[in-house]
Protein backbone atom coordinates (compact mmCIF):
# COMPACT_ATOMS: atom_id res chain seq x y z
CA UNK A 1 0.00 0.00 0.00
CA UNK A 2 2.67 2.48 1.03
CA UNK A 3 4.79 1.47 -1.93
CA UNK A 4 1.88 2.13 -4.25
CA UNK A 5 1.36 5.58 -2.76
CA UNK A 6 5.02 6.36 -3.17
CA UNK A 7 4.85 5.32 -6.81
CA UNK A 8 1.82 7.55 -7.30
CA UNK A 9 3.67 10.56 -5.88
CA UNK A 10 6.65 9.81 -8.06
CA UNK A 11 4.47 9.74 -11.18
CA UNK A 12 2.74 13.00 -10.19
CA UNK A 13 6.03 14.76 -9.66
CA UNK A 14 7.34 13.35 -12.93
CA UNK A 15 4.34 14.72 -14.80
CA UNK A 16 4.80 18.18 -13.32
CA UNK A 17 8.48 18.19 -14.24
CA UNK A 18 7.64 17.04 -17.76
CA UNK A 19 5.09 19.84 -18.07
CA UNK A 20 7.67 22.43 -16.97
CA UNK A 21 10.28 21.05 -19.35
CA UNK A 22 7.91 21.15 -22.33
CA UNK A 23 6.88 24.65 -21.37
CA UNK A 24 10.53 25.66 -21.12
CA UNK A 25 11.37 24.13 -24.49
CA UNK A 26 8.42 25.76 -26.26
CA UNK A 27 9.03 29.21 -24.82
CA UNK A 28 12.70 29.77 -24.17
CA UNK A 29 14.47 27.25 -26.40
CA UNK A 30 12.44 26.96 -29.60
CA UNK A 31 10.49 30.18 -29.18
CA UNK A 32 7.45 28.88 -31.11
CA UNK A 33 5.39 32.00 -30.35
CA UNK A 34 6.20 35.55 -31.31
CA UNK A 35 8.74 36.98 -28.91
CA UNK A 36 7.22 37.87 -25.54
CA UNK A 37 3.90 36.11 -26.14
CA UNK A 38 4.74 33.00 -24.11
CA UNK A 39 7.09 33.71 -21.23
CA UNK A 40 9.01 30.74 -19.91
CA UNK A 41 8.64 29.14 -16.49
CA UNK A 42 11.66 30.95 -15.10
CA UNK A 43 10.30 34.34 -16.11
CA UNK A 44 6.89 33.49 -14.67
CA UNK A 45 8.42 32.32 -11.39
CA UNK A 46 10.37 35.57 -11.17
CA UNK A 47 7.22 37.62 -11.85
CA UNK A 48 5.37 35.58 -9.26
CA UNK A 49 7.90 36.32 -6.55
CA UNK A 50 8.10 39.95 -7.60
CA UNK A 51 4.30 40.30 -7.59
CA UNK A 52 4.19 39.15 -3.97
CA UNK A 53 5.50 42.59 -2.98
CA UNK A 54 4.95 45.01 -5.88
CA UNK A 55 1.72 46.86 -6.46
CA UNK A 56 2.35 47.79 -10.11
CA UNK A 57 0.76 47.68 -12.60
CA UNK A 58 -2.68 47.06 -11.11
CA UNK A 59 -2.54 48.73 -7.73
CA UNK A 60 -2.22 45.69 -5.51
CA UNK A 61 0.14 42.90 -4.49
CA UNK A 62 -0.71 39.29 -5.31
CA UNK A 63 -1.88 38.75 -1.73
CA UNK A 64 -4.06 41.81 -2.02
CA UNK A 65 -5.75 40.36 -5.08
CA UNK A 66 -6.12 36.92 -3.55
CA UNK A 67 -7.66 38.50 -0.46
CA UNK A 68 -10.06 40.58 -2.54
CA UNK A 69 -11.23 37.57 -4.56
CA UNK A 70 -11.45 35.22 -1.57
CA UNK A 71 -13.43 37.69 0.48
CA UNK A 72 -16.08 38.02 -2.20
CA UNK A 73 -16.23 34.28 -2.81
CA UNK A 74 -16.53 33.40 0.86
CA UNK A 75 -19.23 36.00 1.54
CA UNK A 76 -21.31 34.86 -1.43
CA UNK A 77 -20.61 31.19 -0.72
CA UNK A 78 -21.45 31.21 2.97
CA UNK A 79 -24.67 33.15 2.48
CA UNK A 80 -25.58 30.93 -0.47
CA UNK A 81 -25.03 27.74 1.54
CA UNK A 82 -26.73 29.13 4.64
CA UNK A 83 -29.81 30.03 2.62
CA UNK A 84 -29.66 27.02 0.31
CA UNK A 85 -29.65 24.27 2.93
CA UNK A 86 -32.89 25.26 4.72
CA UNK A 87 -34.61 26.05 1.42
CA UNK A 88 -33.68 22.68 -0.07
CA UNK A 89 -34.72 20.87 3.11
CA UNK A 90 -38.11 22.63 3.21
CA UNK A 91 -38.74 21.80 -0.43
CA UNK A 92 -37.76 18.17 -0.04
CA UNK A 93 -39.55 17.51 3.24
CA UNK A 94 -42.79 19.50 2.88
CA UNK A 95 -44.80 18.70 -0.21
CA UNK A 96 -46.82 21.99 -0.27
CA UNK A 97 -43.60 24.03 -0.23
CA UNK A 98 -42.27 21.89 -3.05
CA UNK A 99 -45.44 22.36 -5.10
CA UNK A 100 -45.32 26.12 -4.65
CA UNK A 101 -41.64 26.83 -5.11
CA UNK A 102 -40.49 24.22 -7.61
CA UNK A 103 -41.93 25.72 -10.83
CA UNK A 104 -40.19 29.05 -10.27
CA UNK A 105 -37.02 27.43 -9.00
CA UNK A 106 -36.77 25.02 -11.92
CA UNK A 107 -37.11 27.92 -14.31
CA UNK A 108 -34.58 30.16 -12.58
CA UNK A 109 -31.96 27.46 -12.21
CA UNK A 110 -31.70 27.01 -15.98
CA UNK A 111 -30.23 30.52 -16.24
CA UNK A 112 -26.45 30.17 -16.16
CA UNK A 113 -24.66 32.01 -13.36
CA UNK A 114 -22.68 34.33 -15.63
CA UNK A 115 -25.90 35.48 -17.29
CA UNK A 116 -26.71 37.24 -14.04
CA UNK A 117 -23.64 39.47 -14.27
CA UNK A 118 -25.09 42.25 -16.49
CA UNK A 119 -28.31 42.64 -14.58
CA UNK A 120 -26.58 42.49 -11.20
CA UNK A 121 -24.09 45.17 -12.24
CA UNK A 122 -27.03 47.37 -13.22
CA UNK A 123 -28.62 46.87 -9.80
CA UNK A 124 -25.60 46.79 -7.53
CA UNK A 125 -22.71 48.34 -9.45
CA UNK A 126 -19.33 46.62 -9.69
CA UNK A 127 -18.37 46.47 -6.05
CA UNK A 128 -18.23 43.68 -3.52
CA UNK A 129 -22.00 43.45 -3.21
CA UNK A 130 -22.55 42.85 -6.89
CA UNK A 131 -19.94 40.11 -7.15
CA UNK A 132 -21.02 38.43 -3.93
CA UNK A 133 -24.58 38.44 -5.27
CA UNK A 134 -23.49 36.60 -8.42
CA UNK A 135 -21.64 34.01 -6.36
CA UNK A 136 -24.65 33.73 -4.08
CA UNK A 137 -27.01 32.89 -6.95
CA UNK A 138 -24.70 30.14 -8.21
CA UNK A 139 -24.07 28.59 -4.83
CA UNK A 140 -27.67 28.84 -3.68
CA UNK A 141 -29.00 26.96 -6.71
CA UNK A 142 -26.34 24.24 -6.46
CA UNK A 143 -26.88 23.73 -2.74
CA UNK A 144 -30.66 23.53 -3.01
CA UNK A 145 -30.50 20.97 -5.83
CA UNK A 146 -28.09 18.72 -3.97
CA UNK A 147 -29.64 18.70 -0.53
CA UNK A 148 -33.05 18.30 -2.15
CA UNK A 149 -32.06 15.17 -4.02
CA UNK A 150 -30.09 13.97 -1.01
CA UNK A 151 -33.18 14.06 1.18
CA UNK A 152 -35.46 12.67 -1.52
CA UNK A 153 -33.28 9.57 -1.86
CA UNK A 154 -33.58 8.68 1.83
CA UNK A 155 -34.29 4.97 2.01
CA UNK A 156 -37.93 4.28 2.78
CA UNK A 157 -37.12 1.34 5.03
CA UNK A 158 -34.78 3.51 7.13
CA UNK A 159 -37.68 5.88 7.63
CA UNK A 160 -39.81 2.88 8.61
CA UNK A 161 -37.23 1.81 11.17
CA UNK A 162 -37.42 5.23 12.78
CA UNK A 163 -41.22 5.18 12.68
CA UNK A 164 -41.33 1.80 14.37
CA UNK A 165 -39.12 3.23 17.09
CA UNK A 166 -41.71 5.94 17.56
CA UNK A 167 -39.83 8.85 15.97
CA UNK A 168 -41.90 11.82 14.83
CA UNK A 169 -41.61 13.54 11.49
CA UNK A 170 -39.19 16.21 12.66
CA UNK A 171 -37.06 13.64 14.47
CA UNK A 172 -36.92 11.57 11.28
CA UNK A 173 -35.87 14.64 9.29
CA UNK A 174 -32.99 15.47 11.63
CA UNK A 175 -31.87 11.99 12.61
CA UNK A 176 -32.46 10.03 9.41
CA UNK A 177 -33.05 12.14 6.30
CA UNK A 178 -30.40 14.78 6.98
CA UNK A 179 -27.58 12.41 7.95
CA UNK A 180 -28.34 10.22 4.98
CA UNK A 181 -28.24 13.24 2.66
CA UNK A 182 -24.84 14.44 3.91
CA UNK A 183 -22.75 12.78 1.18
CA UNK A 184 -24.93 14.49 -1.43
CA UNK A 185 -24.67 17.79 0.37
CA UNK A 186 -20.88 17.60 0.41
CA UNK A 187 -20.75 16.79 -3.28
CA UNK A 188 -22.89 19.88 -3.81
CA UNK A 189 -20.70 22.01 -1.55
CA UNK A 190 -17.59 21.01 -3.44
CA UNK A 191 -19.10 21.60 -6.85
CA UNK A 192 -20.50 24.99 -5.87
CA UNK A 193 -17.23 26.05 -4.31
CA UNK A 194 -15.35 25.47 -7.54
CA UNK A 195 -18.20 27.12 -9.44
CA UNK A 196 -18.03 30.09 -7.11
CA UNK A 197 -14.31 30.35 -7.66
CA UNK A 198 -14.77 30.19 -11.43
CA UNK A 199 -17.60 32.68 -11.19
CA UNK A 200 -15.56 35.25 -9.31
CA UNK A 201 -12.86 35.26 -11.96
CA UNK A 202 -15.47 35.73 -14.69
CA UNK A 203 -17.10 38.55 -12.74
CA UNK A 204 -13.78 40.25 -12.11
CA UNK A 205 -12.78 39.97 -15.75
CA UNK A 206 -15.93 41.81 -16.75
CA UNK A 207 -16.37 44.35 -14.05
CA UNK A 208 -14.06 45.00 -11.13
CA UNK A 209 -11.29 47.09 -9.63
CA UNK A 210 -9.46 44.41 -7.70
CA UNK A 211 -9.04 40.68 -7.42
CA UNK A 212 -7.25 38.02 -9.46
CA UNK A 213 -9.54 38.34 -12.47
CA UNK A 214 -8.94 42.07 -12.50
CA UNK A 215 -5.20 41.53 -12.23
CA UNK A 216 -5.28 39.25 -15.25
CA UNK A 217 -7.36 41.73 -17.17
CA UNK A 218 -4.96 44.62 -16.51
CA UNK A 219 -1.91 42.48 -17.29
CA UNK A 220 -3.49 41.43 -20.58
CA UNK A 221 -4.18 45.01 -21.64
CA UNK A 222 -0.62 46.02 -20.77
CA UNK A 223 0.93 43.13 -22.65
CA UNK A 224 2.25 41.28 -19.60
CA UNK A 225 1.59 37.60 -20.39
CA UNK A 226 3.88 36.59 -17.52
CA UNK A 227 1.50 38.22 -15.06
CA UNK A 228 -1.51 36.68 -16.80
CA UNK A 229 0.02 33.25 -16.24
CA UNK A 230 0.87 34.11 -12.62
CA UNK A 231 -2.80 34.98 -12.15
CA UNK A 232 -3.99 31.75 -13.77
CA UNK A 233 -1.67 29.57 -11.69
CA UNK A 234 -2.72 31.33 -8.50
CA UNK A 235 -6.38 30.76 -9.31
CA UNK A 236 -5.66 27.06 -9.81
CA UNK A 237 -3.71 26.77 -6.57
CA UNK A 238 -6.30 28.52 -4.42
CA UNK A 239 -9.07 26.43 -6.00
CA UNK A 240 -7.17 23.27 -5.11
CA UNK A 241 -6.68 24.42 -1.51
CA UNK A 242 -10.37 25.23 -1.10
CA UNK A 243 -11.38 21.80 -2.40
CA UNK A 244 -8.90 20.13 -0.06
CA UNK A 245 -10.33 22.02 2.91
CA UNK A 246 -13.83 20.80 2.07
CA UNK A 247 -12.64 17.24 1.61
CA UNK A 248 -11.14 17.37 5.07
CA UNK A 249 -14.44 18.64 6.46
CA UNK A 250 -16.24 15.85 4.65
CA UNK A 251 -14.04 13.25 6.28
CA UNK A 252 -14.90 14.69 9.68
CA UNK A 253 -18.66 14.99 9.14
CA UNK A 254 -19.59 12.06 6.92
CA UNK A 255 -19.25 9.12 9.28
CA UNK A 256 -19.16 5.47 8.42
CA UNK A 257 -17.15 5.75 5.23
CA UNK A 258 -20.04 6.19 2.84
CA UNK A 259 -19.49 6.69 -0.86
CA UNK B 1 -57.91 -14.41 26.49
CA UNK B 2 -57.40 -12.86 23.07
CA UNK B 3 -54.42 -13.82 20.94
CA UNK B 4 -51.33 -11.68 20.69
CA UNK B 5 -51.88 -11.12 16.98
CA UNK B 6 -55.03 -11.78 15.08
CA UNK B 7 -55.11 -11.39 11.31
CA UNK B 8 -58.70 -11.21 10.09
CA UNK B 9 -59.70 -11.61 6.43
CA UNK B 10 -56.86 -9.47 5.19
CA UNK B 11 -56.83 -8.67 1.49
CA UNK B 12 -54.30 -6.50 -0.28
CA UNK B 13 -54.69 -5.14 -3.76
CA UNK B 14 -52.04 -3.09 -5.49
CA UNK B 15 -53.11 -0.87 -8.36
CA UNK B 16 -50.33 0.44 -10.56
CA UNK B 17 -50.28 3.65 -12.58
CA UNK B 18 -51.87 2.01 -15.61
CA UNK B 19 -54.74 0.89 -13.41
CA UNK B 20 -53.76 -2.79 -13.51
CA UNK B 21 -54.80 -4.60 -10.37
CA UNK B 22 -52.55 -7.05 -8.62
CA UNK B 23 -54.01 -8.99 -5.75
CA UNK B 24 -51.22 -10.24 -3.49
CA UNK B 25 -53.17 -11.28 -0.38
CA UNK B 26 -56.60 -12.82 -0.39
CA UNK B 27 -58.70 -13.55 2.64
CA UNK B 28 -55.79 -14.23 4.99
CA UNK B 29 -56.74 -15.16 8.55
CA UNK B 30 -54.68 -16.65 11.36
CA UNK B 31 -53.68 -15.90 14.90
CA UNK B 32 -50.46 -15.91 16.89
CA UNK B 33 -50.42 -16.71 20.60
CA UNK B 34 -48.22 -15.09 23.20
CA UNK B 35 -44.61 -16.31 23.15
CA UNK B 36 -45.28 -18.48 20.14
CA UNK B 37 -42.73 -18.74 17.32
CA UNK B 38 -44.81 -18.68 14.16
CA UNK B 39 -43.23 -19.04 10.75
CA UNK B 40 -45.06 -17.77 7.68
CA UNK B 41 -43.81 -19.98 4.92
CA UNK B 42 -44.58 -19.80 1.22
CA UNK B 43 -42.69 -20.71 -1.91
CA UNK B 44 -43.37 -17.68 -4.07
CA UNK B 45 -42.35 -14.06 -4.04
CA UNK B 46 -45.88 -13.03 -3.36
CA UNK B 47 -47.46 -11.33 -0.38
CA UNK B 48 -45.44 -12.50 2.63
CA UNK B 49 -43.50 -9.29 3.12
CA UNK B 50 -46.65 -7.28 2.49
CA UNK B 51 -48.43 -9.31 5.14
CA UNK B 52 -45.68 -8.64 7.65
CA UNK B 53 -45.69 -4.93 6.79
CA UNK B 54 -49.44 -4.85 7.37
CA UNK B 55 -48.98 -6.43 10.81
CA UNK B 56 -46.25 -3.86 11.49
CA UNK B 57 -48.61 -1.08 10.44
CA UNK B 58 -46.30 0.11 7.65
CA UNK B 59 -48.80 -0.77 4.92
CA UNK B 60 -52.57 -0.76 5.02
CA UNK B 61 -54.79 -3.71 4.20
CA UNK B 62 -57.30 -3.16 1.40
CA UNK B 63 -59.87 -5.17 3.36
CA UNK B 64 -59.84 -6.85 6.74
CA UNK B 65 -57.83 -5.92 9.78
CA UNK B 66 -55.07 -6.90 12.14
CA UNK B 67 -55.60 -6.92 15.90
CA UNK B 68 -52.84 -6.82 18.46
CA UNK B 69 -54.03 -7.91 21.90
CA UNK B 70 -57.55 -7.19 20.75
CA UNK B 71 -56.85 -3.70 19.41
CA UNK B 72 -56.82 -2.71 15.77
CA UNK B 73 -53.38 -1.95 14.36
CA UNK B 74 -53.38 1.48 12.75
CA UNK B 75 -49.71 2.40 12.36
CA UNK B 76 -46.15 1.40 13.18
CA UNK B 77 -45.03 1.32 16.78
CA UNK B 78 -42.27 0.05 19.07
CA UNK B 79 -44.53 -2.76 20.34
CA UNK B 80 -44.09 -4.49 16.98
CA UNK B 81 -40.39 -4.36 16.06
CA UNK B 82 -39.32 -5.42 12.59
CA UNK B 83 -36.09 -7.05 11.45
CA UNK B 84 -35.97 -6.26 7.75
CA UNK B 85 -34.85 -8.42 4.89
CA UNK B 86 -32.38 -5.84 3.60
CA UNK B 87 -30.03 -5.10 6.38
CA UNK B 88 -30.71 -1.45 6.89
CA UNK B 89 -28.68 -0.06 9.70
CA UNK B 90 -27.98 3.65 9.77
CA UNK B 91 -24.56 3.72 8.12
CA UNK B 92 -23.55 6.95 9.86
CA UNK B 93 -23.98 5.43 13.33
CA UNK B 94 -21.77 2.91 15.08
CA UNK B 95 -23.07 -0.51 16.14
CA UNK B 96 -23.69 0.85 19.64
CA UNK B 97 -25.46 3.96 18.37
CA UNK B 98 -27.64 1.90 16.03
CA UNK B 99 -28.74 -0.37 18.86
CA UNK B 100 -29.30 2.60 21.18
CA UNK B 101 -31.30 4.55 18.65
CA UNK B 102 -34.81 3.51 19.70
CA UNK B 103 -34.10 4.32 23.35
CA UNK B 104 -32.71 7.69 22.33
CA UNK B 105 -35.95 8.44 20.51
CA UNK B 106 -37.82 7.57 23.71
CA UNK B 107 -35.60 10.01 25.60
CA UNK B 108 -33.92 7.52 27.91
CA UNK B 109 -30.80 8.93 29.57
CA UNK B 110 -27.49 7.97 28.06
CA UNK B 111 -26.13 5.80 30.88
CA UNK B 112 -29.17 3.57 31.08
CA UNK B 113 -29.29 3.46 27.31
CA UNK B 114 -25.72 2.30 27.06
CA UNK B 115 -26.25 -0.37 29.70
CA UNK B 116 -29.38 -1.70 28.04
CA UNK B 117 -27.85 -1.66 24.56
CA UNK B 118 -24.76 -3.38 25.93
CA UNK B 119 -26.94 -6.19 27.25
CA UNK B 120 -28.44 -6.87 23.83
CA UNK B 121 -25.11 -6.49 22.06
CA UNK B 122 -23.85 -9.22 24.40
CA UNK B 123 -26.92 -11.31 23.70
CA UNK B 124 -26.31 -11.30 19.96
CA UNK B 125 -22.60 -11.89 20.51
CA UNK B 126 -21.22 -8.63 19.19
CA UNK B 127 -19.17 -7.40 22.13
CA UNK B 128 -15.97 -5.77 20.96
CA UNK B 129 -17.68 -4.32 17.90
CA UNK B 130 -19.59 -1.51 19.62
CA UNK B 131 -17.57 1.21 17.96
CA UNK B 132 -17.50 -0.29 14.46
CA UNK B 133 -19.47 1.29 11.64
CA UNK B 134 -21.80 -0.93 9.60
CA UNK B 135 -19.51 -0.76 6.58
CA UNK B 136 -16.78 -2.44 8.65
CA UNK B 137 -18.73 -5.55 9.66
CA UNK B 138 -20.03 -8.61 7.79
CA UNK B 139 -23.58 -9.31 6.63
CA UNK B 140 -24.25 -11.77 9.46
CA UNK B 141 -23.02 -9.27 12.02
CA UNK B 142 -25.19 -6.54 10.55
CA UNK B 143 -28.24 -8.75 10.89
CA UNK B 144 -27.28 -9.40 14.53
CA UNK B 145 -27.23 -5.65 15.04
CA UNK B 146 -30.65 -5.52 13.39
CA UNK B 147 -31.93 -8.11 15.86
CA UNK B 148 -30.40 -6.37 18.88
CA UNK B 149 -31.87 -3.08 17.68
CA UNK B 150 -35.32 -4.65 17.43
CA UNK B 151 -35.12 -6.29 20.90
CA UNK B 152 -34.18 -2.96 22.45
CA UNK B 153 -37.64 -1.56 21.88
CA UNK B 154 -38.96 -4.30 24.21
CA UNK B 155 -41.52 -5.31 21.62
CA UNK B 156 -44.52 -7.51 22.33
CA UNK B 157 -43.97 -9.04 18.91
CA UNK B 158 -40.84 -9.48 16.81
CA UNK B 159 -41.58 -9.43 13.10
CA UNK B 160 -38.76 -10.93 11.07
CA UNK B 161 -38.86 -10.66 7.30
CA UNK B 162 -36.56 -13.26 5.72
CA UNK B 163 -33.78 -11.89 7.87
CA UNK B 164 -31.24 -14.45 6.69
CA UNK B 165 -32.18 -14.48 3.01
CA UNK B 166 -29.10 -12.54 2.00
CA UNK B 167 -26.63 -14.60 4.03
CA UNK B 168 -24.51 -17.52 2.86
CA UNK B 169 -25.67 -21.01 3.88
CA UNK B 170 -23.14 -21.46 6.68
CA UNK B 171 -23.93 -18.13 8.32
CA UNK B 172 -27.61 -18.84 7.83
CA UNK B 173 -27.47 -22.06 9.89
CA UNK B 174 -25.49 -20.25 12.54
CA UNK B 175 -28.00 -17.42 12.71
CA UNK B 176 -30.93 -19.82 12.97
CA UNK B 177 -29.38 -21.34 16.07
CA UNK B 178 -28.71 -17.85 17.38
CA UNK B 179 -32.34 -16.85 16.91
CA UNK B 180 -33.47 -19.91 18.85
CA UNK B 181 -30.97 -19.24 21.60
CA UNK B 182 -31.91 -15.56 21.79
CA UNK B 183 -35.64 -16.17 21.80
CA UNK B 184 -35.31 -18.78 24.55
CA UNK B 185 -33.36 -16.27 26.67
CA UNK B 186 -35.68 -13.37 25.87
CA UNK B 187 -39.07 -14.94 25.54
CA UNK B 188 -41.01 -13.11 22.82
CA UNK B 189 -43.76 -13.65 20.33
CA UNK B 190 -42.08 -14.03 16.94
CA UNK B 191 -43.55 -13.91 13.45
CA UNK B 192 -40.88 -15.05 11.02
CA UNK B 193 -41.24 -14.99 7.24
CA UNK B 194 -39.25 -17.35 5.04
CA UNK B 195 -39.39 -19.14 1.70
CA UNK B 196 -37.07 -21.87 2.92
CA UNK B 197 -38.91 -25.00 4.11
CA UNK B 198 -36.03 -26.29 6.23
CA UNK B 199 -35.65 -22.97 7.99
CA UNK B 200 -39.40 -23.01 8.68
CA UNK B 201 -39.41 -26.47 10.26
CA UNK B 202 -36.19 -25.84 12.15
CA UNK B 203 -37.48 -22.70 13.85
CA UNK B 204 -41.24 -22.90 14.14
CA UNK B 205 -43.66 -23.80 16.91
CA UNK B 206 -46.24 -23.48 14.18
CA UNK B 207 -46.02 -22.98 10.42
CA UNK B 208 -48.56 -21.03 8.41
CA UNK B 209 -48.19 -22.26 4.86
CA UNK B 210 -49.16 -19.72 2.22
CA UNK B 211 -50.07 -20.31 -1.42
CA UNK B 212 -48.54 -18.36 -4.27
CA UNK B 213 -50.24 -15.29 -5.81
CA UNK B 214 -52.72 -14.23 -4.57
CA UNK B 215 -51.43 -15.52 -1.28
CA UNK B 216 -53.76 -17.15 1.17
CA UNK B 217 -53.40 -19.59 4.07
CA UNK B 218 -53.09 -23.11 2.72
CA UNK B 219 -52.46 -24.88 5.98
CA UNK B 220 -51.63 -24.17 9.59
CA UNK B 221 -49.47 -26.91 11.15
CA UNK B 222 -48.14 -27.29 14.64
CA UNK B 223 -44.54 -28.50 14.75
CA UNK B 224 -43.94 -30.41 17.97
CA UNK B 225 -40.54 -31.87 17.20
CA UNK B 226 -38.36 -31.70 20.30
CA UNK B 227 -35.63 -29.05 20.42
CA UNK B 228 -32.80 -28.82 19.59
CA UNK B 229 -33.88 -30.04 16.18
CA UNK B 230 -31.76 -31.68 13.55
CA UNK B 231 -31.97 -31.31 9.80
CA UNK B 232 -31.37 -35.02 9.29
CA UNK B 233 -33.77 -36.35 11.90
CA UNK B 234 -36.20 -38.80 10.17
CA UNK B 235 -39.22 -36.99 11.56
CA UNK B 236 -37.83 -33.68 10.30
CA UNK B 237 -37.36 -35.17 6.84
CA UNK B 238 -40.82 -36.67 6.68
CA UNK B 239 -42.34 -33.32 7.68
CA UNK B 240 -40.37 -31.65 4.97
CA UNK B 241 -41.61 -34.18 2.44
CA UNK B 242 -45.17 -33.73 3.60
CA UNK B 243 -45.07 -29.94 3.25
CA UNK B 244 -43.41 -30.09 -0.16
CA UNK B 245 -46.02 -32.56 -1.37
CA UNK B 246 -48.76 -30.28 -0.12
CA UNK B 247 -47.41 -27.40 -2.18
CA UNK B 248 -46.92 -29.53 -5.28
CA UNK B 249 -50.47 -30.75 -5.13
CA UNK B 250 -51.64 -27.18 -4.93
CA UNK B 251 -49.64 -26.28 -8.00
Amino acid sequence: MRKKEFKYYLISIGTIILFLVVWYLLSDVFQVFRKGMLPGPVKVARSFVEKLSTKTPDGNTLFGHIGASLKVVLIGYIIGVAAGIPSGVLMAWYQPVDDMVRPVFDFLRTIPGVAWIPVVTVWLGIGLKAKAAIIFVNVFVGTVVNIYSGIKQTNEVQIWVAQIFGAGRLEILFKVALPSSLPYLFTGLKVSLSMAWLGIVAAELLASQSGLGYMIQVARSLGRPDLVIVGMLTIGLIGAFLTMALEMAERVFVKGNRK
Amino acid sequence: MSSMIEVKNVRKLFVNEEGEKNEVLKNVSFHVDKNEFVVIFGPGQCGKTTLLNIIAGLEEATDGEVLKMGETVSGPGPDRAVVFQDILLFPWLTVMQNVEYSMKVRGMDSRMRREEAGKYIDLVGLNGFEKAYPVQISGGMKQRVGIARAYCTKPDVMLMDEPFGALDAQTRYLMQDEVIRISSTEKRTVVFVTNNVEEAIYLADRIIIMTDCPSTVLKDIKIDLPRPRSYVDPEFLSLRKEISAMLNRKR
